[in-house]
């Protein structure tokens, strides 16, 4: 087992140092589009950290995205570059904790409204500060942050990330999730303090996604509300991680990378029906796969082997 | 003499309807006492409110002379209190070993890694289950369902176990082995409240019958003397047999 630990630990080494050398031979174009792979990477798994066992869709996470960049954006000037991504995150954290303790008692659909609304109330927030306060709605971005710059941080993220997810996998807390995800009474009454273990899961898987968007944020140069809060991001990054399987280390990698070259071609080839094939899109990975691509292989495969086991089974009673 | 579980005028209403009406009682430590009473009786809700799932709407119940009402289950379980449910409430995406240590990572005396990965073994051993620590719980039937769920209480090592019907469903020799498996549990020290309505059962393990009926207690004596009672009589048969 413990070998098995060391050859996971050094292939995980390995593919972190091979993207890492991606711009060393990547054109321009495939630095940025690798940019944009990692951020939903990196933000469909932050989003399965929380979502995925507690089975809360949330569809806040543009509102922390777009906080972030928007921290970017306004202190880019006045701050260090590596004190705005300490800023960044507190703020992140700091809504986190403010949110979670007001909802985290709701549960089901009224978790996914209400994580929808926030998105809509932090958008419309900013965007009635900026006209009213500052006059004016956009912002500019000039940091000395080269897009190598931006790749390298985002690809670090995105491996913080996936050891975070791994490690509260295997973790006392990550257990309390799945249990919770099960049944919330049992989780309870085993003494798990349910509103704690949420609370603790929402935070860190938050700040992540606050860290994405102040990642981004120099890439775009140019912000306001509208891009930076586009419920888009929101409902994407839910579809990735569904798509590949929430509950499962790699199934968000898994969903994020195929759908998000998918889209990028979509958007390219057909600008103008890219929402409508959006849409189908979302309504055909919920009907097949409702529990993601992995859970449906698993599944297939246990009832292929299954069969000839339980056949087995049957006889020796 | 200390009790270990002082109920005192507990009442519940649910909008106009009062499911628990002022009931009082006390347990012993050790003693192994059935709360009976016919279906609506009240008897769920009880267990409900001293497990912490409901909150009271009056009175109070205190652990060890310690005022328990009103506080979250969590923290109610790490004073000592487990229970299974009438209906079984097991956890699907897990393994049956995972659903035991759920208990023992969260207790009073948290285990994790191969610790826990023993000492469930151990608490399936003794509901007789362990050799299916490793399938998934959502494959179990429904006695190994209650196995498991009885292994998950009794790894919280509580003093006080609250037993929804859980001999219910089981036949004849299942009941045997579970009635002597509730027995072995008082030589261990655990006290334990049982809903239940499998009379050979209630016969066999009860020291001590409290009957509820339609909210209120209507009896509480040694078992037989409270299965006697003409209230209690009346309460399951009609007034004609009392």
């Amino acid at each position: 087992m413990n070998r098995d630990i060391v050859f996971a630990t050094a292939g995980f080494v390995a593919v972190v140092a091979a993207l890492a050398s991606v711009p060393v031979f990547a054109g321009p174009y495939g630095v940025t589009l690798m940019i944009g792979l990692l951020g939903y990477v990196t933000l469909a798994s932050a989003w399965s950290l929380f979502s995925g066992p507690t089975r809360y869709v949330s569809l806040a996470t543009v509102a922390f995205f777009g906080l972030g960049a928007y921290t970017v954006a306004v202190f880019g000037e006045s701050l260090s570059y590596p004190l705005l991504l300490v800023v960044a995150g507190l703020i992140g954290l700091g809504l986190a904790v403010v949110v979670g303790l007001a909802t985290l008692r709701l549960a089901g659909v009224y978790f996914v409204i209400f994580t929808f609304g926030l998105a809509e109330l932090v958008r419309q927030l900013v965007t009635w500060y900026e006209v009213n306060m500052t006059g004016t709605l956009g912002r500019y971005i000039f940091l000395p942050v080269t897009p190598e710059g931006i790749y390298w941080q985002l690809l670090a993220l995105a491996a913080l990330t996936f050891v975070i997810a791994w490690a509260i996998g295997r973790s006392r807390i990550g257990l309390a999730l799945k249990v919770i995800g099960d049944d919330e009474v049992v989780a309870s009454h085993c003494g798990i303090d349910i509103a704690r273990v949420k609370l603790a899961l929402f935070a860190v898987s938050s700040v992540i996604i606050t860290l994405v968007g102040a990642i981004q944020a120099p890439r775009w140069t140019y912000v306001e509300p509208s891009i930076a809060f586009n419920p888009t991001i929101s409902f994407l990054t839910l579809i990735m991680a569904l798509l590949g399987g929430a509950n499962r280390l790699y199934g968000p990698m898994l969903g994020a990378v195929p759908l998000f070259l998918l889209f990028e071609w979509l958007s390219a080839n057909f600008p103008n029906h890219y929402s409508i094939i959006l849409g189908l899109l979302f309504i055909a990975i919920v009907f097949v796969l409702p529990r993601g691509v992995l859970a449906f292989v698993e599944e297939h495969w246990t009832r292929l082997r299954g069969n000839d086991t339980r056949a087995g089974k049957g006889a020796a009673e | 003499m200390s009790e270990l579980l002082t109920v005192s005028n507990l009442t519940k209403r649910f909008g106009g309807l009062t499911a628990v009406n002022d009931v009082s009682f006390s347990l012993a430590p050790g003693e192994i006492v059935g709360l009976l009473g016919p279906n609506g009786s009240g008897k769920t809700t009880v267990l409900n409110m001293v497990s912490g799932y409901l909150a009271p709407s009056g009175g109070t119940i205190a652990l060890r002379r310690q005022v328990v009402s009103g506080l979250a289950p969590n923290r109610i379980a790490l004073k000592g209190v487990a229970r299974t449910f009438q209906l079984v409430r097991g956890l699907p995406s897990l393994t049956v070993a995972e659903n035991v240590i759920a208990a023992l990572a969260f207790g009073k005396r948290p285990l994790w890694g191969s610790a826990a990965a023993t000492e469930a073994l151990a608490c399936l051993a003794q509901v007789g289950l362990a050799h299916k620590a490793q399938q998934s719980a959502k494959d179990l039937t429904y006695i190994d369902q209650k196995r498991m769920e009885l292994a998950r209480a009794l790894a919280a090592e509580p003093e006080l176990l609250l037993l929804d019907e859980w001999l219910a469903g089981l036949n004849p020799t299942e009941l045997l082995t579970g009635i002597d498996l509730i027995r072995s549990l008082r030589s261990r020290g655990i006290t334990i409240l049982l809903v239940e309505h499998v009379m050979d059962a209630i016969r066999a393990l009860c020291d001590r019958c409290i009957v509820m009926n339609a909210g209120r207690k209507i009896a509480d004596a040694p078992t037989a003397e409270a299965l006697c009672d003409p209230e209690v009589v009346r309460a399951y048969l009609g007034d004609g047999h009392a």
